[in-house]
């Protein structure tokens, strides 16, 4: 039993990140645009946040406190960042693949040159602990309480609480509505006064608002407060967009997917812990590639009737029927 | 009625005009803005040595022609990879994969298998061949029978690859010393012949590599299938109403587009090393090949025709050789990845950019040409509408 609740509470802080970062795919894909930058996105994020905390560790700030001001600079920076990106598939109607693409390129040079200029290293390291060891009164609780209230992380909570704000704001208001209106039929939305170019900027935009925390939260729940340049955010942003397509571009469905992937990867790393698996002998290489693979057979068999947004990677042109 | 417009084939006007040369003002253009955000980020790192750094990264591969071929070799390969695919309307981002692939199985046959000398090498080289074509057809078929977005598939494949070869490599314990953490030295024989350029080590590598592209140009120039591959990228469901074996293709310029980057990556590893005894050699650390991302660089800027890669590997491979020498006044390497990467951002819509600002150029110069002309073109159309008619 305690292997379980030792899984469950690893996976929780690996399954937020996925969470909000397939959302935030969701959002750009629903207002069609494909944002395969979504990698470079949360490592931006996760670096201003990161150089934050940095910044601020040595105050006597809380520690949560720390974290909610990190993620509020993580949201902002990946929205500016995720302008790029707007801008060249939008208003310049670019390949998006490319711009995203080269979105993913620029970041990790860009941690690498001025880490290894100003801090001598490959990345931000920082010394504050986020770590919650238990919720006063719920961890007491019996097996929800383990579960979901020991050894656990704010972003969690905070990941939670954004799922129910994003499917609110998907499905319940006018917003919501029009957002996806453009991303299947834009030029019918045109037509009934949506400014298909502006719900394309927004869509962008929250991709690049939740990709940005979503960086942040990898960095605070599963690198523990550090960023760097090499590894950056090891293909998360890639397997986001998978947890997205498994998800079916549906809010719901992605926190399904995203708990499925993070537990794969939670097993995948402590492999060495569950006395059943580390009997079997199998190169634990094997077990860390097991994410992308299950991705790839999870796609295998979801892909061939594919749910995509109708209009999504065609930049919208006004004059085009 | 092109062909009436223009008597003379070399024709200023015609070039200009052209297809090839505003995909190259356009990749120019782009070269400007790249570099133009390069020397801003050195300005805001370092102020003071931004000019003399700004210069090397410029000038310095002058100093080091057979170097800036020989780096030029892999990303032309990958480039070449991820052009080919393009030219399909496949976006293979998986040249990383295919890249270790080929490195790995070029690796494999250089130190696991015996061979006479005079083959070793060349042995070694098709087998890294076969050993992108293996992760190219994997994409390819997830594509072209399951209908899986080939961007997701190759992205994932390059991590399951990266991750593949240096399991593979540390657990085999001839190739891999634990002690360096890289693998063991390469035998001369295993090694690509050298070109003999001093203090170097280009190699015959860039010479097949510059045979291949030429015979790529050929292939998608002068050949059904490669017509058939244009066809497709232009309109897919054309082709295939044409009866073009849609499915087929796709499978088919994957491989071809893996081997390509295979082949990239058994020319690195397989370079000839100016120190005797000694060879090139791949740490295993579980880092994804940035020569196949390079690649998309070279392939976009090169506008992916097989003739501008060529040259657009030999300049991405100027400018890094030039950043490695910007270290000298302070800066990081690094600096030419943010360059490239602003490259291909810029690239993307290059060509949009390019075709708003000839078409000021045009509208402030040549109002009247164009007016003539298009008045004349318009009365050629009627006179063959009349022509029809009867």
């Amino acid at each position: 039993m305690d292997t379980f609740y030792y899984l469950i509470q690893n996976m929780l802080p690996v399954a937020i990140p996925l969470l909000l970062v397939a959302l935030g795919g969701m959002f750009s894909e629903r207002s069609g645009v494909i944002n395969i930058g979504l990698e470079g996105i949360m490592l931006f994020g996760a670096f201003f946040g990161a150089l934050f905390v940095y910044f601020v560790q040595g105050t006597d700030l809380n520690a949560q406190t720390i974290l909610l001001l990190g993620m509020l600079v993580a949201a902002v920076t990946g929205f500016i960042y995720s302008l790029l990106l707007s801008f060249a598939a939008v208003t310049m109607k670019a390949n998006q693949t490319i711009t995203g693409t080269s979105l993913n390129m620029l970041i990790p040079a860009v941690i690498l040159l001025f880490s290894k200029m100003f801090f001598n290293s490959d990345g931000i390291t920082t010394n504050k602990n986020f770590y919650i060891r238990e919720v006063p009164l719920l961890s007491q609780i019996p097996v929800i309480g383990p579960m979901f209230f020991q050894r656990t992380y704010l972003t969690v909570y905070i990941g939670l609480f954004l799922l129910v704000v994003a499917t609110i704001i998907f499905y319940k208001t006018r917003f919501g509505l029009r957002l996806r209106a453009c991303g299947e039929h834009p030029h019918a939305a045109d037509s009934v006064g949506i400014n298909v170019y502006r719900m394309r900027y927004a869509g962008v935009s929250l991709s690049g608002i939740l990709g940005g925390i979503g960086g942040f939260f990898y960095a605070v729940g599963v690198m523990d407060g550090n960023v760097n340049g090499h590894t950056g955010v090891a293909g998360f942003g890639f397997l986001a967009l998978a947890v997205m397509i498994f998800g079916e571009w549906r809010p719901l469905r992605i926190f399904g997917a995203a708990l499925f992937f993070a537990f794969l990867r939670t097993l995948a790393y402590s492999v060495s812990l569950i006395p059943f698996l580390s009997n079997l002998g199998i190169n634990q290489t094997y077990y860390k590639m097991l994410p992308y693979i299950a991705t790839m057979v999870v796609l295998a068999f979801t892909s061939k009737k594919s749910r995509a947004p109708k209009a999504e990677g065609i930049p919208y042109d006004k004059s085009q029927r | 009625m092109q062909d009436k417009k223009s008597p003379s084939k070399y024709n200023i006007k015609d070039i200009i005009h052209g297809k090839g040369f505003s995909s190259f003002t356009a990749a120019l253009l782009a070269i400007a803005l790249g570099l133009v955000f390069g020397f801003i980020v050195m300005l805001v790192a370092d102020p003071s040595n931004a000019f003399k750094g700004f210069n090397s990264i410029l000038t310095g591969g002058f100093r080091r022609v057979g170097d800036v071929f020989y780096f030029a070799t892999p990303i032309l390969m990958t480039g070449l990879a991820v052009g080919f695919a393009f030219k399909m309307g496949l976006f293979n981002i998986g040249a990383s994969g295919q890249y270790t692939m080929g490195m790995y199985f070029a690796l494999y046959v250089g130190f696991m298998w015996d061979l006479p000398s005079g083959i070793h090498w060349v042995v070694a080289i098709l087998a890294g061949m076969v050993g992108g074509m293996l992760w190219g057809f994997i994409p390819g078929i997830f594509k072209a029978l399951l209908n899986v977005n080939e961007v997701i598939t190759s992205i994932m494949f390059n991590y399951i690859g990266m991750y593949l070869v240096d399991m593979l490599i540390q657990s085999n314990s001839t190739m891999y010393i634990s002690s360096t953490a890289r693998t063991n030295y390469l035998s001369r024989d295993v090694q690509i012949p050298s070109l003999g350029i001093q203090g170097s080590n280009v190699n015959f590598g860039i010479v097949i590599a510059v045979i291949i592209g030429i015979i790529l140009y050929i292939v998608l120039q002068k050949t059904t299938f490669g017509y058939e591959l244009k066809a497709t990228g232009f309109n897919k469901f054309a082709a295939d109403y044409a009866g073009m074996k849609g499915k087929r293709n796709i499978i088919l310029t994957m491989v071809i587009a893996g081997g390509l980057a295979g082949l990239g990556g058994a020319f690195a590893i397989l370079a000839p090393s100016a120190i005797t005894g000694s060879s090139m050699t791949y740490e295993p650390i579980n880092i994804i090949a940035a020569n196949g991302f390079n690649g998309i660089a070279v392939a976009l800027l090169g506008s992916a025709h097989p003739l501008g890669i060529i040259f657009s590997s030999v300049f991405i491979s100027h400018i890094q050789r030039g950043g490695t020498l910007a270290s000298l006044h302070g800066y990081k390497p690094e600096i030419i990845d943010v360059v490239i990467a602003v490259i291909i951002y810029f690239s993307a819509f290059a060509m949009i950019m390019n075709a708003a600002a000839g078409k000021f150029i045009r509208t402030r110069l040549g109002k009247k040409e164009t007016v003539a002309e298009s008045k004349s073109i318009a009365d050629q159309n009627a006179a063959d509408d009349t022509k029809e008619a009867k």
